[in-house]
């Protein structure tokens, strides 16, 4: 259990929100943050704060959630392309699983994951949902 | 009569609302209590989605209200939270919020409790915080989940939604605090016990003694501290737990619809509780003109009223595209039934 608590707290940043880096040779941006760049193999830069826009780049439903997540069921799970590059998977929110279009623009929202039952901890991270223009 | 001026100007450098997609009809809880027969306090509701709670409500107006000051989040010296539904016991929703908006770890955290009106408490203290020059930005943030016992009155009007005030110099403001005063008695109108999962409240004695006594006294004493009528206001935002006693209090005092149409959103949002009068704020800040006076008035049961009084300064232009204003999150709507509201309320007991 001790072990798990510092899992998670140790991915607050990157979780919360979309915090990964930025490869100091080839200025690829790279998500989730790892040792070495993906593209050229070089050691892994600085942060880099990702703006949180992208598109879906494929999406499938999910009704039986695994455990700890059914209480958010039915929900979409979507490949996201990141304006930056990147493609994650994550939960899309605030859709309806037969509204959801490849393509569609989304942008990253902070939104409960998990509890962990009644008296466990309630975890947050980053989910997508529609695009909401500014004024 | 005390009302409280900071020794230095001091103002609001960004801010923004949240609103959840979800509304509920009032007519559609009424069908399922009273056949649909009888009136209704307000049209529909705002619903928090399943994933949602106080802290991502708090944290979508704060990062956007953060976007509209256009600030280096590390620079906020203190994330105060105020809320009646902290999703903890006992760990701040505070920290939380600090911690997605990139604040920590240098930075003062707390959460605030106050009824109706811990969100505007967090404002007043923020005003004290800068004007002492303690810290340079405060984050004040009002946000709740608000749940009604199902079949009772507060069923109506119990909503969720929130708004985020970051306060600082006035020199970088969109609005400058002019004076703030607050009206505090022990008045029993409402209240929750810890265990207890729904509130209770005193039925009728929640109008006069509590909610009108308090919401007029502190708008009263604060414009006639000032030297100003209503005249002077071009928009007025008292605290909304229905469409109706907002309206009154503001005839009561003197205001016409044309002040109070744009900050009144509890006919199409609900009672917002620590979000209330702090999104009726937001509205206003939306389209307000330099040089427009907005009056401010919360209320807590307990019972409490802050008032505000802002003056908009020239910084207000182009500030509010910068983020979605407080109609675009009104109109973005999904109307949902009654069976799927008690769930994303969690009203249904599966075990
Ligand atoms: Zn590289």
């Amino acid at each position: 259990m001790t072990v798990e608590i510092a899992r998670h707290w140790r991915l607050n940043a990157q979780r919360y929100s979309l915090v990964g880096e930025e490869c100091p040779t080839c200025h690829d941006k790279i998500f989730p943050p790892r040792d070495v760049c993906p593209h050229c193999a070089e050691a892994a830069g600085p942060d880099f704060h990702f703006s949180g826009k992208g598109e879906v780049f494929s999406h499938t439903a999910i009704y039986n959630a695994p455990e700890g997540f059914e209480t958010q069921a039915p929900y979409t799970v979507a490949l996201v392309k990141l304006k930056e590059g990147p493609l994650i998977t994550a939960q899309l929110t605030d859709v309806q699983n037969d509204d959801v279009q490849i393509g569609m623009p989304v942008e990253m929202v902070t939104r409960k994951l998990a509890e962990q039952g009644d008296e466990g901890l309630i975890l947050y991270g980053y989910k997508f949902r529609p695009q909401l223009a500014a004024a | 009569m005390a009302i409280m001026k900071p020794i230095k100007p001091v103002g609001i450098v960004g801010y923004c609302s949240y609103i959840p997609r979800y509304r509920i009809p009032a007519k559609a809880i009424s069908q399922v209590w009273t056949d649909g027969k009888g009136g209704t306090p307000i049209t529909e509701k705002a619903v928090a989605g399943l994933d949602e709670d106080t802290v991502t409500i708090a944290l979508e107006a704060a990062r956007n209200a953060l976007l509209r000051a256009q600030i280096n989040p590390q620079r906020i010296g203190a994330v105060w939270v105020g809320s009646e539904s902290h999703p903890y016991a006992v760990k701040p929703t505070s920290t939380i919020v600090a911690e997605a908006i990139g604040a920590v770890p240098h930075t003062q955290a707390g959460d605030w409790e106050f009824a109706c009106k811990a969100g505007t408490e967090a404002m007043q203290a923020g005003i004290g915080f800068v004007a002492s020059g303690m810290q340079r930005y405060v984050l004040a943030v009002g946000a709740d989940t608000a749940q009604g016992r199902p079949g009772d009155a507060l069923e109506y009007t119990a909503a969720s939604g929130g708004a985020a005030c970051l306060i600082g110099p006035a020199a970088e403001s969109i609005a400058t605090f002019e004076a703030t005063f607050s009206f505090v008695t022990d008045t029993p109108d409402f209240w929750r016990r810890p265990h207890a999962h729904y509130p209770s409240h005193g039925q009728r004695f929640t109008g006069e003694p509590a909610y009108f006594e308090h919401v007029l006294s502190a708008a009263k004493t604060i414009m006639s501290e000032l030297g100003r009528t209503p005249k002077d206001y071009q928009h007025v935002i008292l605290h909304q737990p229905n469409a109706k006693f907002p309206r009154r209090a503001a005839k009561m005092l003197g205001f016409e619809k044309a002040q109070w149409e744009t900050g009144l959103l509890s006919p199409v949002v609900g009672n917002t509780y620590s979000g209330a009068a702090m999104l009726g704020l937001t509205a206003a800040l939306d389209i307000a003109r330099p040089g427009d006076r907005i009056l401010c008035v919360s209320f807590g049961s307990g019972a409490g009223s802050d008032a505000f009084s802002l003056l908009v300064s020239d910084g207000i232009e182009g500030v509010a595209r910068r983020a979605p204003t407080t109609q675009a999150y009104i109109s973005r709507r999904r109307e949902i039934d009654y069976a799927r509201y008690a769930r994303y309320r969690g009203k249904l007991l599966l075990a």
